[in-house]
């Protein structure tokens, strides 16, 4: 994992003194409630429908245990003891005061943490897939440039105030799409040219919201070292000619579309062979240096456990679940890939408390090398456990509310805080989540469901990613009054596609009762083989619309 | 003119006035013995007469594209760039191709909705002077362009990244 210089700690103790001061304008008066948004945005504060809300940020979703303790103390000593994994693999905070923030930014400069640009129209945390370094079937590890791209973006002069938010994801898995790329307004996809060199294949413009898109393919193949002046002539042209008349069709998207993809990459492409060859271009010398930080941890030379597995398999059925759900496989032999889920019904999805952090950092100074990830899909990450201590590892967590093996299955949901925290929602979505959970309990029946992705946001922003849901549930106001409107066929892969509205949208009582149709639709047209998302592609829209508004 | 603040902080005088665009079929009023900023595309129109004067500059305002001047901006004493409302970031990347892709070695300065925590945005992008909005407090311009003496990414100040500059 990167571990700070004396140059990023020069940056991050000046980031902190810098927003101290903006703060203490604030309060004084000197800065208009207008004047002070951005910047407190561009820190990750928002004032929410209760109180103000900290995004703090995780870069690419990697945290040292000492990062999870000092993450429990926050949330003891300056908030109400939870805190909330976000879609951006982020750690929100829901109840701190605003004349806090200074002081909680200090305390997370300590451990080389801060909250920069988790909002604002400027260029967000980069993400990747939590499975990054130990998985089989990566070109190469994603990270070294996602913190590549993280510091080229950190206080970038030109592109702090563009027309609208920006967010980058890197994925380097040929068959999977943990990142969800294609929803990104920059997509970067690793691949080999024909010469076996390392590079990116880049889409631009996909994006979630009002006007969900797939970003389309403008490079095919951008040589790792011209990774930051391609970036940099994407977004200056996008900072250029963007729009910026109208909140809702400011996002990159809106600009591709309208000039054509083909326009578009002509345009940064000519803006691109202006600065290619600046100072920005890459060196191997500064990829090899990250690189550096993402080595493999010291592992132990092993075996796969195959025989050990199978007769703890045997013995006990709830570990067998587990193993088979959440468990997944690692690149060395005798590891293994676990996934905490933080989907227990009756909690919200993504939320935990100060002692579940502080666990999760024992866990992984126990199990893994002392790190953990946070998922996209809100759950943690061990990386790299040893087979051979698996069986012990759930015994741990099955008390600590982390070992729900419902990983990909209906109930592992995304959700959005909704209604009940964010000012900008139209409904809540907690307690739709709650009661799908509660109606879907069994985990046999969810098992044979197979993997569903199903998504909720309490409004159009789209922060529960419904439209890529294979289900997706989204929170509308009518005449003040909170309705769900259901969509169906979404995919956030590498098939990626945007759901299907299904029809006229649903009081929140009548929920777990669509969802149980529409289930039951797929029950009875699947054919063997099939997932929800492929049994949806072959029947279309039409039976789930006719049972559902029978 | 108001006061005008230094690249380094430090607050001077001086009497450039800007000249707003003339009204459809109104002709550009240029007051006399002042030094004054007009409309680059108008400064283009009238280029004979312009070009070369030490009293005339030009300004851009945030949509105007500086490509307009490619290879005439160092017949000019000063630019300025517009930022209209200060969320409008398109002024920084006007500064930069103005200086990185034009060479443009002159006073470049920022006007409009110019705050405090923008000053040092701006001077990164090679803005060295600065007409901060008049109800805002100009004696803490030098503290805000100076919060950082760290910067992770080339821009005009600097047009070594940081990454190269680790390196050696």
């Amino acid at each position: 994992m990167y571990v700070y210089d004396e140059h990023d700690r020069k940056i991050a103790a000046e980031r902190v003194a810098q927003f101290r001061d903006q703060t203490e304008r604030a309060l004084a008066g000197e800065l208009s409630e207008e004047e002070f948004l951005p910047l407190r945005l561009q820190n990750g504060l928002y004032v929410q429908r209760v109180a103000p809300m900290l995004r703090i940020c995780v870069p690419y979703g990697m945290l040292r245990s000492e990062q999870l303790r000092r993450l429990a103390r926050i949330t003891r000593d300056y908030d109400k003891g939870y805190a909330h994994v976000t879609t951006r693999t982020n750690i929100q905070l829901n109840w701190p005061r605003i004349e806090d923030v200074p002081d909680i930014l200090a305390e997370l400069a300590e451990v080389e943490m801060h909250a920069n640009q988790t909002s604002g129209n400027c260029i967000r945390n980069t993400t990747t897939d939590q499975f990054s370094g130990v998985q089989k079937d990566e070109l190469a590890d994603p990270r070294p440039y996602c913190e590549i791209i993280r510091q080229w973006s950190t206080f970038h002069p030109e592109f702090a105030f563009l027309p609208r938010k920006f967010k980058i994801a890197v994925n380097a898995s040929e068959h999977t799409d943990r990142a969800a790329i294609q929803v990104h307004d920059i997509g970067l996809q690793m691949v080999r040219n024909e010469q076996g060199e390392l590079g990116f294949r880049v889409h631009v413009g996909g994006g979630l919201g009002r006007t969900p898109m797939v970003g389309p393919t403008i490079r095919e193949f951008l040589p790792e070292l011209d990774l930051l002046t391609y970036l940099e002539a994407v977004v200056r042209v996008y900072n250029r000619y963007g729009r910026r008349d109208n909140k809702f069709k400011a996002r990159i998207k809106i600009l591709v579309k309208a000039l054509s993809p083909a326009t578009f990459a002509e345009k940064v492409e000519a803006e691109w062979q202006q600065i290619k060859d600046s100072p920005t271009r890459l060196t191997n010398e500064e990829i090899n240096r990250v690189k550096a930080y993402f080595t493999e941890p010291a592992y132990d030379a092993l075996e796969d456990a195959t025989d050990l597995l199978s007769q703890q398999r045997f013995e006990n059925r709830e570990f067998d679940r587990w193993l088979t759900h959440n468990v997944a496989e690692h690149k060395k032999p005798g590891y293994a890939i676990v996934t905490l889920t933080l989907k227990k019904t009756g909690t919200p999805p993504g939320d935990v408390t100060d002692r579940q952090l502080e666990q999760i950092a024992d866990l992984a100074d126990e199990y893994s090398f002392g790190e953990a990830r946070a998922t996209h899909e809100q759950n943690m990450v061990l990386a790299d456990v040893r087979q051979d201590r698996l069986f012990e590892l759930w015994e741990a967590i099955t008390g600590m509310g982390f070992a729900t093996a419902n990983l990909n299955t209906l109930t592992d949901m995304i959700c959005c805080p909704g209604g009940d925290y964010c000012a900008l929602a139209n409904a809540k979505s907690l307690p739709v989540a709650d009661a799908i959970q509660r109606q879907f309990d069994d985990l046999d029946y969810l098992y044979d469901l197979g993997p569903i992705d199903l998504n909720i946001s309490g409004c159009m922003n789209a922060c529960g990613h419904h439209h890529v849901g294979h289900i997706g549930i989204l929170g509308v106001d009518k005449k003040g009054a909170e309705f769900y409107q259901v969509s169906l066929g979404g995919s956030s892969q590498h098939d990626a596609n945007i759901g299907k509205i299904l029809g006229p949208s649903f009081a929140r009582e009548a929920m777990p009762n669509v969802v149980s149709k529409i289930i039951d639709v797929f029950v009875e047209n699947r054919t063997e083989e099939e997932t929800f998302l492929d049994t949806y592609r072959r029947v279309g829209l039409n039976p789930f619309k006719e049972r559902v508004y029978a | 003119m108001p006061d005008v603040i230094a690249a380094d902080g430090t607050i001077r005088n001086d009497n450039w006035v800007v000249v707003a665009r003339p009204a459809e079929g109104d002709s550009l009023d240029i007051p006399e013995g002042q030094p004054a900023l007009i409309p680059a595309d108008l400064w283009l129109a009238g280029y004979e007469h312009f070009t070369g004067r030490a009293d005339i500059g030009v300004w851009f305002d945030s949509h105007d594209e500086p490509e307009l001047l490619q290879g005439k901006v160092n017949e000019l004493p000063l630019i300025a760039v517009n930022f209209p409302r200060f969320v409008d970031g398109r002024g920084y990347s006007i500064g930069r191709l103005l200086r990185e892709r034009f060479g443009y070695a002159g006073e470049m300065r920022a006007i409009g909705d110019v705050l405090l925590d923008q000053l040092q945005f701006m001077k990164r992008c090679g803005f060295d002077s600065y007409v901060l909005r008049a109800d805002k407090d100009i004696t803490k311009a030098a503290r805000c362009l100076n919060f950082f003496s760290e910067t992770y990414q080339a821009a005009v100040d600097n047009d070594v990244p940081l990454f190269r500059r680790r390196a050696s």
